[in-house]
């Protein structure tokens, strides 16, 4: 992988993925072999909205690599309160890290950042845009559960505002994967993405009900549907159950299923499922810290930066 | 001179948009930026019958010649459009308009929580597409609406 910045997950080649998978799993093997590879760099975390476990995860990971990390801290005790440009507010930060993670509830705040800045730009959620380093960790999972090849692949939910469903998709586009999408009506992919998926030659059906598909599938990628999202309580009542598994529904499913989840849930994975051997989120999760080991090493390491 | 182009009187120096899709004549004029408030000389002739489009807008504007920008925004608008400089009552150069590959601060994106939608010191960038053009930002397409995001209007 020789980029700049990872803005969004379209911007990677099967190659680039599988070089972040593979260092990857080096270091979640050797841990110790780069606890000081990134030592004396500061990675910049610019969290405009909350997201504790990202931020976590981003944080551990630079730690475990050597370095260290600054936080902008919460929107409402920073200066972005005050009406300063997010231009503005990373042509700061640079000056003060080396790399900057960045949460922003705007699509395409993190392609605007990297504009403004020299130092790499990691896309950590824009808006309802794209979350390209949860899709690498939720390759990482995938690759070992169920491999990449032939793989066919339900991603069920908030497809329209979802963006770890949004980069996901795109960079299975890379896998020749089939892909079924399961959601509400109102929910659908926007046509943004669609728009990708289609240039990029993918296999996709879409459904309203998971059990057209269930029996069928080697991965099933759960993700939230947000009350608020819905005009009406009676609207979202009415597609909400829907949308919920539990171990009772997977007794449709291939036995090798692997059912996985960004997190956090609400409702949508019923407690019945955590000990089921379909579930892998919480090792998903975890898989995070490896990942982003491998993507931070990857991106501080070019440019002329090779520590 | 047919009698259909009769209906829109002859300009002595100016621009003239012709070919353009019909119904596009007010989009057209609101890309120019043009209300009347300029005391401009300004005829339009719409849905004035044509030989390939069935039914075609004109746009004659005295004094006033198109930026590229311009004639971007108008290719996407009436891709058959044709765009006449005339001088002392001639056509001195006639140009069919070229779908551009991006444009650049002429469109506001529909998509309000695009970041090109907030404060920041960036120009709105729209990538051409097959069939209409979207935000290199967000992703966001915009197909048969294209006047309804004028960002001059
Ligand atoms: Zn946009």
């Amino acid at each position: 992988m020789r980029h700049d910045h990872l803005l969004s997950a379209g911007q990677l080649t099967r190659e680039d993925i599988e070089a972040v998978l593979d260092r990857a799993a080096e270091m979640a093997a050797d841990p110790a072999g780069v606890a000081e590879r990134h030592a004396d760099r500061l990675l910049a975390l610019c969290f405009f909205e909350p997201s504790t476990r990202t931020k976590m995860s981003f944080d551990a990971a630079m730690k475990r690599l050597g370095g260290d990390t600054v936080d902008m801290g919460t929107v409402e005790s920073s200066s972005v309160k005050k009406g300063e440009s997010l231009a503005d507010t990373v042509r700061v930060i640079e000056g003060y890290a080396d790399g900057i993670v960045l949460r922003h509830p705007s699509e395409g705040a993190a392609k605007l950042a990297a504009e403004f800045v020299d130092v790499p730009v990691v896309n950590a959620g824009d808006g309802a845009g794209q979350h390209p380093s949860q899709t690498l960790l939720d390759l990482y999972t995938m690759r070992e559960n169920a491999g990449l090849d032939d793989l066919t692949v339900g991603i069920m939910g908030d497809l329209k505002y979802g963006r770890t469903v949004h980069s996901l998709a795109e960079a299975l586009t890379t896998f020749d994967a089939r892909m079924h999408f399961v959601s509400p009506e109102s929910l659908k992919l926007p046509r943004g993405v669609q728009f990708d998926l289609h240039e990029a030659g993918a296999r996709l059906r879409e459904h309203t009900d998971l059990a057209e598909v269930l029996p069928e599938l080697d991965v099933l990628y759960v993700t939230r549907i947000q009350r608020e999202r819905f005009p009406d309580e009676n609207e979202y009542q009415k597609v909400a159950g829907q949308y919920q598994i539990d171990a009772e529904t997977l007794d449709a499913a291939r036995d090798d299923l692997t059912v996985m989840h960004p997190l956090p849930r609400v409702d949508e994975i019923a407690p019945d499922v955590d000990a089921n051997e379909h579930a892998t989120y919480f090792r998903q999760a975890h898989n995070g810290v490896p990942v982003r080991m491998a993507l931070l090493d990857e991106l501080l390491s070019g440019e002329g930066g090779e520590p | 001179m047919s009698e259909h182009e009769l209906r829109v009187s002859k300009i002595r120096d100016g621009t003239v948009i012709d070919h353009v899709t019909g119904g596009q004549a007010l989009n057209v004029l609101a890309v120019l930026g043009i209300d009347g408030d300029e005391g401009l000389g300004v005829s339009i002739g719409m849905n004035v019958p044509s030989d390939t489009l069935g039914k075609k807008d004109i746009v004659k504007v005295e004094d006033r010649e198109l930026s590229q920008g311009e004639v971007d925004i108008i290719s996407l608008l009436a891709p058959e459009a044709t765009v006449n400089i005339v001088r002392e009552f001639e056509v001195v150069e006639k140009n069919r308009v070229e779908r551009p590959e991006r444009v650049v601060g002429l469109l506001r994106c529909p998509n309000h929580n695009c970041i090109t939608n907030g404060e920041e010191p960036v120009e709105s960038t729209f990538g051409v597409v097959e069939d209409g053009v979207r935000c290199e930002y967000c992703g966001e397409i915009i197909r048969s609406d294209i006047g309804d995001h004028l960002a001059v209007s």
